[in-house]
């Protein structure tokens, strides 16, 4: 698959024929692309994790990429903030190129702490640091040298609101982060990301580690995030990518199968193995 | 989406952040490879200065007040005594002991009394375990200056290492295979001297040669008790040629011991005695590194053994 | 088992049931065996306490509390004999706090090195070498002080006595320097992957890493191994028995020759005192003071240690 044949799909799910959701939701075959992968492969040592992944992620929207268990959904996603530099013997062929620069985010020039640094993650199991909740969210300010006070409040409450947590915790910035609850936790990790105002947010499973209250209340956010930033977000669940992305992406064996706009993913997906994988065959 | 800075700025920040961090390898490398440099650079020099007097005579000769005929053949021979007394007792009290906190103790206020000692007394001064020697042992009991003292003495010394040894390796043995023996209506000794032991071998040995090593060097306990620096007999030989056989007038005997004599000749001012000390001292370190080695070959041959 | 029963089954009933009544007995006895094994410990701890303080109430009939605090002086020897344990104090406190000063630093840089920056085949190596280093006889580092240290330290300070607390608390503090280093490497290891995780996606470099977010999440394991260390450093005795030379002196200066409480205990053990006198009891209360300053940080670095362990 390559990037005109996304535009196509795009294109096609911006027809009337398949959802009327889309079409609320104004998604425009003419939206730009804020990252795209092509002939993307990566490696644990001999072992290959990822084939030729084609993958075009539209900016200002939420793509998911749902498939089962060790599909390599999540090594995927962490190509785009090159979490696997952090093991020994990984290697990467093909590229991301991150828009409007043209910045191949796995070339190896490309120094994998500046792409963090413009990729925000929020991981599967809520993980703050054990240090208070406005120094949560100030780490990657304060990482990036900023130390002014009033500056630091300002980012960190505009980040807090912008995850819908700061009502509950603006009474509760200088009690330690893991006193909240699981739910909780995970909103100051997206308030974390969002400090910094990254150019994509990942998100690795974010709410199989909460219940349903929780995850409700995340899954909200996500939607309204998409206003300001492109998301990318590996799911289990299929309700889930249903209710928050614009876009799916099915993978399998390491193999990105198939890639349309969510309702049509859901509804008359293309491909044999998507349809089985929805109808719950597999997975 | 604005970032919060220009592409610039964050790579400028960056570059010196790296610096920072390059700089962090640099010093914490160098640090390391000093102090382990360091450590090696006055082992060499303790061997060099030894290096004179080794030989035969060093091993076989009693001390004597002229440096250069004097041996260390009480020493070794009263250390070799001690350390029989110490593993023959503290090997079955601290394995015991090791057994019934890890399989039997019950979660309670009790044990965890139990357990609040033994991790103290791991860290209790060894010259403190000499005064308990001396008060009790010496005095209370009467065993005097004795070989039995002192083993006695270094055996509590060394009890934390072994218990503390011998339930990680308990703890190692996966919980299956306990409920297996249990479904077949093992008792719970059975259970544990049938398969949980056997398979704990490696790491209650390893914990037994890791203490002997400790109590082989252990000083100060001894000079406590009394023990003696010019000793110019040997103890009586534990095993004799009529019967019964054995002799136990040697754990009453006097004795020396290795770390004794070290300690008796460094504090010499004459540079002669000082090169006998050296000598000696890297004697000592051998048998202690020795043991030590052959304690990290035995853990790691059971480890890749026994595959779960 | 009934009468009735067929003569077989009856026979393997009673065998069965006679022989599982034994085993059950068997492993009571052999419970209470492995219970009084493990009481060993309890015992050794109180016949210490019982020791040292029985002992030293002999002492205090002879020595007024006050003295033994408020004197400046340590010569039970003596025939003006004074019984104040400050000057042995003083030294032992002095030669700790410069073991502190080499094994804090130098201990903490390795762990984190090893712990964030090193390769997992060079940390595999180097452990056990620094488990090694820690099982070198006491006696041999005392060696090292007297002989190697001081000699060198005399040509940096020209009137350095050969006897001085400095070289001996350098020594011992090289010589914790591998239990630091371990104990508070073990801590950093068990800040979950996760945690870190986190840090690296904001794009954290490792020392931000490790400064962070690593170190402050193993802070009371690390706080730990400092107070064990410490509690080592106080009662580490062969090293200043060797090269800080013997004589009690209330001091703060490292660059003096002075002695510390456990140098006092071999020196009167050197020595051929009668049981029941002045000076054998001293070395109880010595030793008493010397018990309660270890037992308060062995109890805190306990303590820690299982903090610690709830944490993760």
């Amino acid at each position: 698959m390559n990037t005109s044949m996304n535009t196509t799909l795009a294109e096609k799910a911006a027809t009337p024929t398949f959802s009327i959701a889309m079409e609320e939701r104004k998604v425009a075959a003419a939206s730009s692309a804020k990252a795209i992968a092509e002939k993307l492969d990566f490696w644990y040592g001999t072992n290959q994790a990822l084939k030729n992944i084609n993958l075009r992620i539209a900016e200002n929207h939420v793509t998911a990429l749902i498939g089962p268990s060790g599909c390599g959904k999540s090594t995927f996603l962490r190509c785009f903030n090159r979490m696997h530099d952090l093991q020994a013997d990984t290697k990467y062929s093909g590229s991301i190129m991150l828009h409007p620069e043209n910045i191949n985010l796995v070339a190896k020039e490309v120094d994998p702490i500046e792409v963090r640094m413009r990729i925000g993650m929020v991981f599967q199991k809520p993980n703050p640091f054990p240090k208070t909740v406005f120094e949560n969210v100030a780490y990657g300010l304060r990482l990036r040298g900023f130390s002014g006070r009033t500056e630091l409040a300002e980012r960190v409450e505009k980040a807090l609101r912008a995850a819908a947590i700061w009502d509950e915790v603006k009474d509760r910035m200088n009690e330690s982060a893991l006193a909240l609850s699981g739910g909780q936790m995970q909103r100051v990790c997206i308030a974390r990301a969002l400090a910094t105002e990254p150019e994509i947010l990942l998100f690795d499973e974010p709410t199989s580690a909460l219940d349903p209250i929780a995850t409700a209340k995340i899954e909200e956010l996500i939607t309204e995030l998409r206003q300001r930033v492109t998301v990318l977000i590996v799911t289990h669940n299929m309700q889930q990518a249903a209710r928050v992305s614009d876009f799916t992406a099915f993978m399998y064996l390491g193999e990105l199968v198939e890639v349309d706009a969510t309702a049509k993913i859901f509804t008359n997906p293309s491909k044999k193995a998507t349809e089985d994988y929805i109808t719950g065959r597999y997975g | 989406m604005a970032a919060v800075m220009t592409i610039e700025e964050l790579r400028h920040g960056l570059s010196r952040r790296k610096h920072l961090d390059k700089l962090f390898v640099v010093v914490g490398l160098l640090i390391l490879m000093s102090c382990l440099g360091l450590l090696a650079l006055l082992f060499l020099d303790l061997v060099r200065d030894g290096a004179s007097r080794f030989g035969w005579d060093f091993l076989t000769q009693f001390p004597s007040r002229k440096a250069e005929r004097a041996g260390i053949l009480s020493a070794w021979v009263g250390t070799s005594m001690i350390m029989l007394v110490t593993a023959v007792v503290s090997l079955p009290v601290g394995v015991a002991a090791g057994i019934y906190l890890e399989e039997y103790a019950p979660k309670n206020w009790f044990t965890g009394i139990i357990e609040i000692n033994v991790t103290n007394l791991a860290g209790v001064p060894s010259i403190v375990y000499g005064l308990l020697a001396l008060g009790l042992f010496v005095y209370q009991f009467g065993f005097g200056q004795s070989v039995l003292s002192a083993g006695l003495t270094l055996a509590l010394l060394i009890l934390p290492i072994i218990i503390v040894g011998t339930r990680e390796s308990l703890r190692a043995v996966p919980k299956a295979i306990r409920e297996a023996a249990y479904g077949l209506g093992a008792t719970r000794w059975e259970v544990t001297k049938d398969h949980v032991l056997p398979y704990s071998t490696g790491g209650i040995l390893t914990g037994l040669i890791l203490g002997l090593s400790r109590a082989i060097g252990e000083t100060a306990p001894i000079i406590t008790i009394g023990a003696l620096s010019f000793i110019a007999f040997l103890p009586g030989s534990p095993v004799t040629g009529e019967f019964p056989f054995l002799n136990w007038d040697w754990l009453w005997s006097e004795f020396t011991a290795m770390p004794i004599q070290i300690f008796n000749w460094v504090s010499r001012p004459d540079q002669a005695f000082q090169q006998n000390a050296a000598a000696a001292a890297a004697i000592l370190l051998g048998m202690t590194l020795a043991m030590n080695a052959i304690a990290i070959y035995i853990r790691y041959r059971f480890r890749k053994k026994i595959n779960w | 088992m009934s009468t009735t029963a067929t003569t077989r089954t009856a026979a393997m009933g009673e065998g069965v049931f006679s022989s599982l009544r034994y085993r059950k007995h068997r492993d009571r006895v052999i419970e209470l065996i492995l219970l009084a094994a493990a009481l060993v410990a309890v015992f050794t701890t109180l016949a210490i306490v019982f020791i040292l303080v029985y002992e030293s109430a002999a002492f205090f009939e002879h020595v007024s509390i006050k003295d033994f605090l408020t004197d400046t002086q340590w010569t039970p020897l003596f025939d003006d004999a004074h019984y104040g344990i400050m000057p042995l104090v003083s030294g032992t406190l002095t030669v700790t706090f410069v073991a502190l000063l080499v094994a804090i630093p130098l201990g903490t840089i390795i762990a984190v090195y090893l712990s964030e920056f090193a390769t997992y085949r060079m940390r595999e190596t180097v452990k056990p070498i620094l488990e090694l280093l820690g099982a070198v006889p006491t006696v041999v580092y005392g060696y090292f002080a007297l002989l190697m240290v001081t000699p060198f330290l005399q040509k940096l300070i020209p009137d350095l006595p050969g006897f001085n607390m400095l070289s001996a608390g350098l020594v011992i503090g090289l010589m914790i320097v591998p239990y630091v280093a371990s104990v508070s490497e073990d801590a950093m290891r068990a800040v979950p992957r996760y945690m870190r995780e986190g840090s690296y996606a904001m794009g954290a470099t490792r020392l931000q890493t490790a400064m962070r977010v690593v170190v402050p999440g193993a802070l009371s394991g690390i706080a730990a191994a400092y107070i064990l260390g410490i509690s080592r450093a106080i009662g580490e005795t062969m090293v200043v028995a060797i090269a800080a030379g013997m004589q009690p002196t209330l001091t703060f200066n490292p660059t003096e020759p002075a002695a510390t409480i456990t140098a006092y205990i071999v020196q009167v053990s050197l020595g051929d005192l009668p049981h029941d006198s002045i000076g054998y009891q001293s070395i109880f209360a010595a030793g008493l003071v010397l018990m309660l300053m270890t037992l308060v940080f062995n109890l805190i670095g306990f303590f820690l240690t299982r903090r610690f362990r709830e944490a993760y």
